[in-house]
């Protein structure tokens, strides 16, 4: 990959908010070009999208629970795990999934409204699959830090002097 | 009968720092954006500190040797090795210091002679020329010239000197125009410094950070060696101002001068930042590489956002300032800087406080994040904009 691109991702992987023009700058680059790089990007799918980090703690009305789960499976003949990760990866309660190396082989993230919806769907859906051997369950209690950024309420505030030489 | 002063009369000459009384009025103010300010915005790199609390908790609570723990001196031996192809033995030839700051004071008292000058180029940090005076020699400035974008030359060395000159203060990149010296411009420069038989100080504090092309430590150029102390620190490319740390490296017998000025009036370097120092120094790379990053996009940005508003920038090629020429809004840079703080609360310093060449021009820092570098853009902008008259087309 070009290094004006892995510029780029670096860049919008941080803040997907600054818009073009400001990237452009950053970079000392054109618009346009800049533009060009981030569409030859999602073609290639290196961008798959833009989500919004939202710490939903904070948001009263919001309802939801996440768990991990370890997951032990037979992997098929010829397809090894991929076709069992698959089977799991497009119900939509299931936010992440990971081939793991150690004691158990994938990790999957649920997420629920509550923790009764996440045991409905482990026991009727994950743990009903031929293919699945065993789970086991790790509800989240708090989160601290997620993809690289702080959840509690970081004093921020610039302890700098004004100006100084 | 009026009080006769205390103070020394040599310190009551000294020149209050411009930088000082700019700061009593911005710090007044609410919602002020600074790029007034010459220190980085990062806080310093977690491994850092974790490696200091645990000295701390492990007791090295004492003092460290004179010249700063050997296990430090041979870190920053080998990290100049690396980074910059130089030679110095740890035992003898470097010395830990209270920040560069620090270094350039014992550097100037070992080297200066009462009767001897010291040349200063500016617009410079506005430490160099108080300091040589505290030191007993006298300042001889020579003024860097914007139309070579603030770039010292052989010639202007040429003509400062005298009989009675010793040293030379250079600062590469500089502070405050963040302007870069080559290998090929920095030649020249060494050749007159040899043909006078000057001692160069070479402040490379913002070495680090060069942004466009590999840079050439002064030391390592040929002759140069014999003749330099080399003076940097831990405070910007690895954002540890705070810890007040920095070193010198050296000819053996300037570093134990200095050593000697210092274990009377230092005894050491604090002790938990040498330790913060010491993991920079073996683990600090990665944090290094992402804050440079940081700064480069912030330059690209701050120089492009500057010169579409009017204000004429050069590419500053290393440090974390951009200096640009004010000139096109008719006003001073102390006039700029005080109605851009009233008028849009946005904090820059004006140029001729680091020398007189510096007039016309203001320093700005972007060791700021880029939202407020944004921001500070756009106060900039209608503030330049209410003070330069419309070209109609
Ligand atoms: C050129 C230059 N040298 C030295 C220093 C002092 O740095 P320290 O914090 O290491 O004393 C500064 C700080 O602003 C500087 O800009």
């Amino acid at each position: 990959m070009k290094e004006t691109e892995i510029q780029v991702l670096k860049i919008i992987e941080k803040n997907a908010n600054l818009g073009v023009a400001k990237i452009a700058k950053m970079m000392g680059k054109s618009e346009q070009e800049i533009q060009q790089v981030i569409d030859d990007l999602e073609d290639k799918k290196a961008i798959l999208g833009y989500s919004t980090l939202i710490d939903w703690a904070k948001v009263v009305e919001h309802e939801e629970v996440t768990a991990m789960v370890d997951v032990k499976v037979t992997p098929a003949r010829g397809v090894g795990f991929d076709k069992v990760a698959e089977r799991i990866y497009r119900f939509p309660e299931v936010k992440a999934v990971y081939l793991m190396s150690g004691a158990y082989d994938l990790s999957v993230t649920v997420n629920g409204k509550t923790m009764m919806d996440i045991g409905k769907f482990i026991s009727e859906k994950l743990s009903a699959l031929d293919s699945v051997l065993s789970t086991t369950t790790h509800f989240v209690l708090k989160r601290y830090k997620h993809d690289g950024f702080i959840l509690e309420d970081d004093d921020e505030d610039d302890k700098r002097i004004v100006v100084s030489p | 009968m009026s009080k006769k002063s205390f103070v020394s009369k040599h310190v009551e000459d000294l020149k209050p720092s411009g930088i000082r009384r700019f700061f009593d009025v911005a710090a007044q103010m609410e919602d002020v954006i600074s790029l007034g300010v010459g220190e980085p915005d990062f806080v310093t790199p977690w491994n850092f500190i974790e490696q200091s609390f645990h000295s701390l908790e492990q007791g090295y609570t004492s003092y460290t040797e004179n010249a700063g723990m050997i296990e430090l001196r041979k870190e920053i031996s080998t990290y100049l090795n690396g980074n910059f192809q130089l030679d110095y033995d740890p035992a003898e030839q470097v010395i830990v210091t209270v920040g560069a700051s620090q270094a350039i004071d014992l550097a100037l008292r070992a080297v200066v002679e009462p009767s001897d000058e010291v040349i200063v180029v500016e617009p410079s940090f506005v430490a160099y020329v108080p300091t040589v005076s505290l030191a007993g020699g006298t300042p001889v400035t020579i003024q860097a010239e914007a139309d070579n974008e603030f770039k010292l030359t052989a010639e202007a060395i040429e003509e400062a000197v005298t009989p009675r000159t010793k040293a030379i203060m250079l600062c590469n990149p500089n502070n405050p125009t963040g302007t870069f010296l080559t290998k090929e411009e920095l030649e020249p420069i060494a050749e007159v410094i040899e043909k006078h038989d000057l001692v160069a100080l070479s402040d490379e504090i913002y070495a680090e950070l060069t942004y466009d092309a590999s840079y050439t430590s002064f030391p390592s150029l040929a002759g140069m060696k014999e003749r330099t102390i080399l003076i940097s620190g831990f405070s910007k490319a690895f954002a540890m101002t705070g810890w007040r740390l920095g070193y010198a490296a050296g000819p053996p017998d300037l570093i134990a001068a200095m050593v000697k000025i210092h274990q009377y009036t230092m005894m050491c370097a604090p002790t938990m930042a040498q330790h913060a120092a010491l993991e920079a120094m073996k683990n600090g790379r990665p944090s290094v590489r992402d804050m440079f990053e940081s700064y480069k996009q912030r330059r690209n940005f701050i120089v492009t956002s500057l010169n579409e508003m009017g204000l004429d920038c050069p590419n500053p090629g290393g440090a974390f300032y951009a200096f640009p020429s004010i000139k096109a809004t008719g006003l001073s840079s102390a006039e700029f800087a005080e109605q851009l703080l009233h008028e849009e609360q946005v904090a820059v310093v004006p140029g001729d406080v680091f020398g007189e060449s510096g007039e016309g021009y203001i320093r700005c820092s972007y060791a700021t994040s880029l939202k407020q570098l944004d921001k500070a853009m756009d106060r900039m902008k209608r503030f330049v904009e209410s003070r330069t008259p419309k070209t109609v087309s």
